[in-house]
């Protein structure tokens, strides 16, 4: 292999990071947002609003996202409705036309599902003195949520919710399967153009291993800004009072 | 006219009657003290005045207005009108054993958080409120610090300035000292003293005798549920007439 072949090269790489990071912060915010509602009907104690949350993330967590992506980009377009939406040119159905639309469809309802249960989790997690508090203060039942309940689960939801996004950021690199040219895409053109596997793939990992770098310290500077409350004080401050 | 009264409260948990018809009628400006050995139904009798607990039966109103309930179909007492009875708690802050401050804000943030967001009192006017009380129970110097980086009596004193930012017609303290090493009891007595002497209206369940006979100008003693005895600490406290006050005080009834 030369240098003039490396140029080609960099660009292929450069357009699969652009999907990568496309995908991975799209549905992370995607799945983020839809999480919150869905994770205050998870934690419900009616069965009517919690049962199919319960059953989505059941779903969604039993079934490997290989499988998600086969489904919606393969599996959807074989339906005759769907296929006549097409003709008509309708836009949301569209989307599972396009690969991209598939994928990013596909992610966010799987990162959804698992950051559904983590802030479930850190909601239950909740002391239950707070909400009397906030009862005994005259919040209503959405002042509440939206002061007390929201804002403490969601800063104890962080270092769970970290694994989750390195996981999907990782988890983007199965795209590739359904024609889509991510990092990992880039890479496997690459390893068949020119039969250097190696080079190839560790390249790419290095490219990964940088992101999941970088997400490491957006997280640990989130931390750092959002769980003040929950961190010991140095001893220096001690000392004082 | 009382700033508070309650009427012939029951409560029940099945079968177990805990409140079996107590009375409280608070005018203003009286400091109630509420004594009796745990499980008498005292801790019960103040949760329920602000329906944190609703009783099974009796009547709750604060200067005058009614806490308007109904009784359904399995006798269960109902509220009525959600929205006045959450109007009725901004004027009845409560202050807790275990403080139950909320622990991602900081002490500032804790007392102006109802004030700002359920008062709706403008920004300033609820920091200027905030940082009146925490001067008064002498937290000043920790208005940016968390809760858990406080000790058991700071924070309480911080639960008592969100108390007083309400500005309420009467504060209820549920055993405020009791979940404090002993040597912090006596900073916040000293806070509950000096808001006794303003002419506060306050009702405290509480295991402190010393605060109950020096401060309070009524003493309720809580046997069984019912109220067994009650009136000037002077008196009760000094002669107590019945067999189970008598016993509570010489310290067999614990």
């Amino acid at each position: 292999m030369s240098y003039e072949q490396l140029a080609p090269l960099l660009g292929a790489y450069a357009g699969g990071l652009w999907v990568t990071v496309q995908l991975t912060v799209g549905s992370l915010a995607l799945g983020l947002m839809l999480a919150i509602p869905l994770a205050v009907l998870r934690v419900s104690p009616n069965r009517f609003a919690s049962g199919p949350v319960a059953a989505y993330t059941w779903f969604m967590r039993g079934t490997p996202l290989l499988a998600q992506l086969m489904i919606v980009y393969y599996g959807f377009g074989q339906f005759q409705w769907v296929q006549d939406a097409w003709q008509r040119g309708n836009p949301v159905l569209s989307l599972l036309r396009d690969p991209f639309g598939c994928a990013m469809i596909a992610l966010t309802a799987n990162t959804c599902a698992y950051t559904v249960e983590i802030l479930a989790g850190a909601i239950r997690a909740t002391a239950y003195g707070e909400i009397e508090a906030a009862q005994a203060y005259g919040m209503s039942r959405s002042t509440a949520w939206r002061r007390i309940l929201l804002p403490s689960a969601l800063r104890r939801f962080l270092p769970a919710y970290s694994n989750e996004v390195i996981l999907l950021l990782h988890g983007t690199s199965l795209v590739s399967a359904i024609t889509l040219i991510d990092l990992t895409g880039a890479a496997r053109d690459f390893y068949a153009n020119y039969y250097a596997p190696f080079e190839a793939f560790v390249s790419v990992g290095t490219v990964y291993f940088a992101l999941t770098g970088i997400v490491t310290l957006l997280i640990r500077a989130a931390e750092r800004r959002f769980l003040v409350h929950l961190r010991p004080l140095p001893l220096s401050t001690l000392a004082k009072s | 006219m009382n700033a508070l009264s309650v009427e012939n409260l029951h409560k029940h948990y099945g079968d177990n009657e805990v409140l079996k018809g107590v009375s409280l009628a608070a005018k203003q400006g009286d400091v109630i003290s509420v004594i009796g050995s745990s499980g008498s139904g005292k801790s019960t009798l103040l949760r329920c005045i602000n329906f944190l607990e609703s009783p099974s039966s009796g009547r709750v109103s604060l200067g005058g207005g009614e806490v308007r309930t109904s009784i359904d179909r399995s006798g269960r007492i109902r509220i009525s009108d959600p929205v006045q009875l959450r109007r009725m708690r901004t004027r009845l802050a409560m202050v807790f054993q275990h403080f139950n401050l909320w622990a991602h804000m900081t002490v500032l943030q804790n007392v102006v958080e109802a004030p700002l967001h359920v008062l709706k009192l403008g920004r300033a006017e609820a920091r200027e409120r905030a940082e009146r009380y925490l001067e008064q129970v002498g937290m000043t110097r920790f208005a940016d610090a968390y809760p858990a980086h406080l000790s058991g009596g700071q924070q309480q004193r911080v639960a008592i300035a969100r108390a007083l930012a309400m500005e309420p017609d009467a504060l209820l303290f549920d055993e405020p000292t009791s979940a404090l090493d002993p040597e912090l009891v006596g900073d916040v007595l000293k806070v509950m003293r000096d808001l006794a002497r303003e002419g506060r209206t306050m009702i405290v369940v509480t295991h402190e005798m010393g605060f109950a006979r020096e401060v309070s100008n009524h003493v309720m003693f809580l046997h069984r549920g019912v109220v067994e005895e009650e009136g000037h600490p002077r008196d009760i406290l000094k002669t107590p007439r019945s067999g189970p006050l008598q016993k509570f005080l010489s310290g067999g009834l614990k």
